[in-house]
């Protein structure tokens, strides 16, 4: 029995170190090391509440702080609603070759980096942009418009970049959404909204949890889009993080704000999972 | 005074491209009825029962149910119900849940709404199943649950696209009796199709034999088993003996079937096939007697070997080959001990009345593409 076990126990340590050393070595020390500093004065190094502290005292700070939940919140509603009937016609409407090629469609811009694409939409937006010159070629307007630097365009930058890992999990589950479904619900008298409430979204919603999860983090943790796109005088989280650490030099309160923003990230997808009745162990498979 | 109609088809066409699904089909299904569509796969059933359900719009013809035309009505306003081949049972709602759906969509609420459901799974034989969840159920339960979850709505029509297929053998036997059992019971009638004949028989007051879009004999199954209109149905429905014979005339003009090895045959009084040269003749395995004792004067009896004994307790069969031929029939073998003596390759002689023999034109159709 024992010869029989050692090179299974042998095999399991070979592919479980890589990952535990990728783990601990870029996660879990980091990020005992920022709760560490998290609790130290700046100056004096010693154990201190005061970086916690001057987030709630600060209105700044946790203004910026529900301004991104929020709007975080917004972009990955947008994305959800937008994402269903995407994924709707790619998985149920649209025929096998056609499949691949959307698929496809939906994949390409991300083979360009998220800087270049940024700098894709301000090209397009800015006042001498492309469809400042269109509009004003046209007569619709007198004299350019500046487009960016709103919340609006913040809100449609960031939707346009987390589409696809909305679409992805979506797809996923849909596919296995046996047709008969939707029209044994038909032939039972249901009309297209209750099919869609009642049958598909309910079927779908491992799929949904699990993009609303990964575009909810990704949202909330980004940082490119909401600095070149964004209002100049409305900030997004990570940039007081990047001002605290990099800026002011001060570790100490970054490591804080840092933490603030995982909690508050792991707080929202739980409320969002007991509300939405899902398991965690469904969602992530 | 003629029955009331639940459902009456009249020149139903569908055109898929250049292929006719359905082909210009007219019957009509009487008040409580349970009739069957049998046909292979490809036959058009699944397109004709989808028409009736208002997924598909036929090309032409109309579809009327309790004298009401379904033209341009969609398949949540019509008073039909389709029991899905794959069931299609909600998987995020539990039994209760999955029976209910459809009386909530026409709005009922509260105490009325439980009361009917209840009483369905009653019927069904599934008390206290309500709370259960889908996937928790065997397949015959399954099955159950699909046909209550549309009973329950009362329907004038029950369509049942293939629902026993994906059942295990001796489960679908069960399954046939007791749905034949709830249709007996609940009086609905039942529009079901099917490429197993034997579900089509034992169930069914009528069958209707369909091939390549159009209806072959539309009968009671006693009829369609005794007396098939057609080649396809002869072939379609049970087993048969087929012979290719050429027809000859003795010195004394009495006809004979010939068979290419030069046996000659009787024929039946009814053969009507008197004008043409070579025809199909078919005989029943049990219509084949084995060492007949006192055979009629037109007995067809010839000389076989027995090339292999196929048991399957009451349905046991020889396959048996004609001496200097290399055709193959097959021959009912009674359980009743009286045949037990005969062994592989032993030398029997096989006997039938020309009457039980049923003849029809060569057709070279074939019922399966992939049949030699």
């Amino acid at each position: 029995m024992k010869s029989d076990r050692q090179p299974i126990r042998w095999s399991f340590f070979i592919f479980f170190i890589p990952v535990f050393l990728w783990l601990f070595l870029l996660i879990v020390l980091p990020h005992l090391e920022l709760l560490r500093m998290s609790f130290l004065g700046s100056r004096t190094s010693t154990f201190t509440l005061n970086n916690y502290k001057a987030f709630f005292t600060e209105p700044i700070y946790w203004l910026t702080f529900v301004r991104t939940a929020m709007y975080s919140i917004l972009v990955t509603f947008i994305v959800l609603v937008i994402s269903l009937p995407v994924a709707f016609y790619i998985t149920k409407i649209s025929s096998f070759k056609l499949q691949g090629l959307l698929m496809v469609l939906i994949l390409v811009p991300f083979w360009v980096s998220e800087l270049i694409r940024v700098y894709g939409w301000m090209i397009l937006l800015r006042e001498s942009g492309v469809l400042n010159s269109f509009l004003v070629g046209i007569g619709i307007f007198k004299e350019p418009v500046e487009m960016l630097y709103n919340d609006v365009t913040m809100v449609m930058g960031l939707v346009y970049t987390s589409m696809l890992f909305m679409v992805v999990p979506i797809i996923g589950v849909m596919g296995n959404l046996d047709d008969s479904l939707i029209e044994a619900a038909h032939d039972l008298g249901a009309k297209k909204i209750v099919i869609w409430k009642e049958i598909i979204i309910p079927y779908c919603m491992p799929g949904i949890m699990s993009g609303s999860i990964i575009v909810f983090m990704l949202v909330l943790g980004s940082y490119l889009t909401p600095k070149l796109m964004g209002g100049k005088n409305a900030l997004w989280f990570t940039e007081q993080i990047y001002n605290q650490i990099i800026v002011y030099f001060n570790w100490n309160q970054g490591s804080a704000f840092g933490f603030l923003l995982l909690l508050l990230s792991s707080l929202i997808i739980w409320i969002a999972l007991k509300l939405t009745r899902q398991e965690f162990s469904k969602v992530v498979k | 005074m003629q029955a009331a109609l639940s459902l009456s088809v009249k020149n139903l066409t569908k055109m898929f491209g250049n292929f006719t699904a359905v082909d210009n089909l007219t019957f009509d299904v009487e008040d409580g009825k349970f009739f069957s569509i049998l046909g292979p796969s490809g036959c058009g059933k699944t397109t004709l029962l989808r028409m009736i359900a208002g997924f598909y719009q036929p090309d032409n013809g109309s579809v009327m149910i309790q004298n009401k035309d379904m033209k341009g009505i969609p398949p949540d306003k019509r008073p039909v119900n389709l029991v899905f081949q794959q069931l299609a049972l909600f998987p995020m709602m539990n039994v209760y849940e999955n029976i209910a759906f459809g009386l909530k969509r026409r709005g009922e609420r509260g105490p009325e709404v439980k009361k009917k459901v209840n009483i369905m799974l009653e019927r069904v034989g599934l008390p206290e199943y309500g709370s259960k969840k889908v996937t928790q159920l065997s397949g015959g339960q399954k099955q159950r649950v699909a046909i209550a979850r549309c009973l329950v709505l009362e329907p004038e029509v029950l369509l049942l696209d293939e629902p026993l297929g994906a059942l295990d053998a001796k489960l679908r036997e069960h399954m046939k009796v007791e749905l034949k059992k709830l249709q007996v019971k609940v009086g609905t009638t039942f529009v079901y199709i099917t490429h197993d004949q034997s579900e089509a028989m034992v169930m069914s007051d009528y069958v209707a034999v369909m091939n390549s879009g159009h209806f072959e004999q539309l009968d009671t199954p006693q009829t369609l088993y005794n007396s098939p209109a057609s080649s396809f149905v002869t072939q379609f429905v049970g087993e048969n003996n087929k012979f290719s014979v050429n027809l000859v005339k003795d010195e004394s003009n009495v006809f004979f079937a010939e068979t290419k090895e030069g046996f000659r045959y009787h024929l039946s009084d009814s053969f009507n096939l008197q004008d043409s040269e070579s025809f199909d003749m078919f005989v029943r395995p049990e219509a084949m007697i084995i060492n007949p004792s006192r055979p009629k004067p037109n007995f067809n009896i010839i000389n076989a070997d027995v090339k292999a004994i196929l048991f399957d307790g009451g349905n046991s069969r020889l396959l048996v080959t004609p001496e200097k031929s290399e055709e193959e029939l097959i021959v009912a073998l009674p359980q009743n001990r009286q045949f037990d003596y005969i062994q592989a390759k032993d030398s029997i002689k096989i006997g039938w009345d020309p009457d039980a023999a049923v003849y029809f034109k060569q057709a070279d159709e074939r019922i399966y593409k992939d049949e030699i």
